[in-house]
């Protein structure tokens, strides 16, 4: 089913990822980048076609659940210390353009 | 308010989406304090401003307050995982939300509202909180901004978030929902239930169609930062898509940001790509399964939640009897700010239920967090005095106010306000002065007139300065018309 992956990935669908992904790549970036990332679904293609019926399908690979931490309140950084990073900072806030939109 | 829906062929379809902030100590991920309200970016680390090479770790109590949400709602807890929900917006120094997608911790339960109806919970979910964006300059708080100032001590709070199934029916439902909810919330400790400072925020997804119809195209509504709010959002978009779809066009799927000022709902502008989030699962962070110990611990710890509380003190104060309105809606009062356990325990010290209930609802009311602090025992030592005709209903409400507003014994707070009960031989002698200036009146009782007797208790108020007790004085005249009756 995964074969035929490394013709289905289309210059556009780069270029949808791209501006998701805060990239501007020119045009010969988005063909060598589709024959890359169709390569590494081929990748993942000879994977699929072992035979994984006995293997759960897993998300992590630490055989690990609940690793929690109390509730204990620790140090943070200084206002001076964050606002560093900060390209701009107005009233001890991070200044940023213009929102279109509400958040997700 | 009446719904726009209601008596027509029109239904309207709503389901709620509520966020809910926990009431930890520090955020999901990391160690910083969860505090609202405090100087901006000063509960930021390295973890929750995104810095390269800083690994989250999961907060034991979050996941013990989500777990008790699930068991409060009826729902499944069970082995869940988190996932990271991408997306480019300043609120989130990651570009990324940890939240979880297919496997949340809860999962198919139920609200039951007090009116009986049953609104299913889908799931409930953990998640971190964005950061404050304030809006600046440009004709509104969102379109036409100049630019917007972050603040990221709210980012990474832990939050649930409770979805409920499309089964909400009216505006009226919509609010009945969210302040059951509001309620368990507060009740089970997980939060502090204040909308206005944004703990609890609504989103709500509202559809219309024919009655027993398909569903139509559903509008996600924002901004519903009070029930008034979501009730009035609810009435509006709902006629809204009644009268697009009248006038022939199409209801199209979309956010909308609820203007409060104007009372309508306007489309939120957004990019096409911005609703790909791109999940996938959160590499930096284990599963979490709360294990059958934790869940029976919490269980064994959830107290008595607020439909329970409220049957409790209908039965005291019905006494069997059919309940009435007024004191449904007294109870419910209580129970929603918390003074059911004063008035259940100046009940259990003997005094009138009713009473109790009534001083609880109406004055205490006015003042909850002052009435939270009340002893029971002063509470009760009130409702008693005025039961007994020591102080009249309006004295007992000054004492009650200044036992709320000051504190102190309402024994000692009587006596310096001269609320001193008359003696009998006082009340005797005021009696007689007004029915010596009020003789037609006084003959109307005789013949039986009892309307009457609401005249003669206000003479002898005024003349006693307030003192009288009302029903001290009805006892006095029934007393004296039987006697000048007598052969
Ligand atoms: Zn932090």
């Amino acid at each position: 089913m995964l074969q035929s992956m490394a013709e289905r990935i289309s210059v556009e669908q780069v270029a949808h990822v791209a501006r998701l992904s805060r990239l501007r790549l020119t045009g010969e970036e988005l063909e060598r980048f589709a024959s890359q990332m169709a390569a590494v679904l081929d990748h993942a293609a000879d994977v699929a076609s072992l035979d994984l019926e006995q293997v759960l399908p897993t998300s992590h690979p630490l055989p690990l659940v609940n690793v929690l931490r109390a509730d204990q309140p620790g140090p943070t950084l200084s206002q001076q210390e964050v606002l560093a990073a900060a390209p701009e900072a107005v009233d001890g806030r991070f200044s940023v353009p213009s929102i279109l939109a509400e958040a997700p | 308010m009446s719904d726009v829906t209601t008596g027509s062929e029109w239904e309207v379809v709503v389901g709620l989406e509520v966020h809910v902030e926990l009431r930890t100590a520090t955020k999901l991920f990391c160690s910083c304090p969860n505090s609202f309200g405090d100087v901006p970016n000063t509960n930021v680390c390295p973890v929750c401003l995104g810095l390269p090479g800083s690994l989250p770790v999961l907060n034991s109590r979050a996941v013990e307050m989500a777990a008790t949400v699930g068991l409060a709602l009826n729902a499944r807890v069970q082995p869940s995982r988190f996932h990271r929900k991408n997306y480019f917006y300043p609120d989130m120094p990651k570009d990324y939300q940890i939240s979880q997608y297919d496997l949340p911790i809860c999962a198919a339960g139920w609200l039951d509202l007090p009116d009986g109806h049953r609104v299913g919970v889908e799931r409930a979910h953990l998640e971190e909180d964005t950061g404050k964006s304030t809006h600046l300059g440009g004709g509104g708080r969102l379109h036409g901004s100049d630019g917007s100032l972050v603040d990221y001590n709210r980012a990474g709070v832990p939050l649930v978030e409770v979805v409920s199934a499309p089964d909400i029916r009216s505006a009226e439902q919509a609010r009945s929902y969210v302040a059951e909810l509001r309620s368990i919330l507060v009740a089970t400790g997980v939060s502090d239930g204040r909308m206005e400072e944004g703990s609890l925020r609504v989103d709500a997804n509202v559809s219309v169609r024919r009655r027993g119809g398909t569903l139509g195209t559903r509008c996600e509504i924002k901004n519903l930062n009070s029930l008034r709010s979501l009730g009035r959002a609810i009435e509006h978009d709902a006629a809204r898509q009644v009268a697009v779809v009248e006038s022939g066009r199409q209801v199209s799927q979309e956010t909308r940001h609820w203007n409060e000022e104007g009372g309508h709902t306007v489309p939120l502008r957004s990019k096409e790509e911005a609703f790909d989030y791109r999940y996938f699962p959160e590499p930096d962070l284990v599963p979490v399964e709360p294990p059958g110990e934790l869940l029976d611990r919490l269980a064994s710890e959830m107290p008595p939640l607020p439909a329970e509380r409220r049957r409790r003190l209908i039965d005291l104060a019905s006494e069997g009897r059919q309940p009435s309105r007024a004191a449904e809606d007294q109870v419910a009062t209580v129970v929603d700010l918390g003074l059911d356990d004063l008035v259940l325990g100046a009940a259990s010290r003997g005094a009138s239920t009713r009473l109790a209930l009534a001083r609880a609802a109406n004055e205490a009311a006015t003042d909850p967090s002052a009435a939270r602090g009340l002893s029971v025992e002063s509470f009760a030592k009130l409702v008693s005095m005025e039961d007994s005709g020591r102080l009249s209903a309006t004295q007992a409400k000054a004492v009650l106010a200044r036992m709320l507003g000051e504190g102190g014994s309402p024994e000692q707070i009587a006596a310096s306000l001269g609320y001193e009960a008359l003696d009998p031989s006082q009340l005797s002698a005021a009696v007689e002065t007004v029915l010596a200036t009020n003789g037609a009146e006084w003959q109307r009782f005789v013949d039986g007139d009892e309307k009457v007797a609401g005249f003669f208790v206000g003479q002898v108020m005024r003349v006693t300065g307030g003192k009288a007790d009302g029903r001290a004085v009805r006892q006095v005249l029934a007393q004296r018309r039987l006697d000048s009756l007598a052969p």
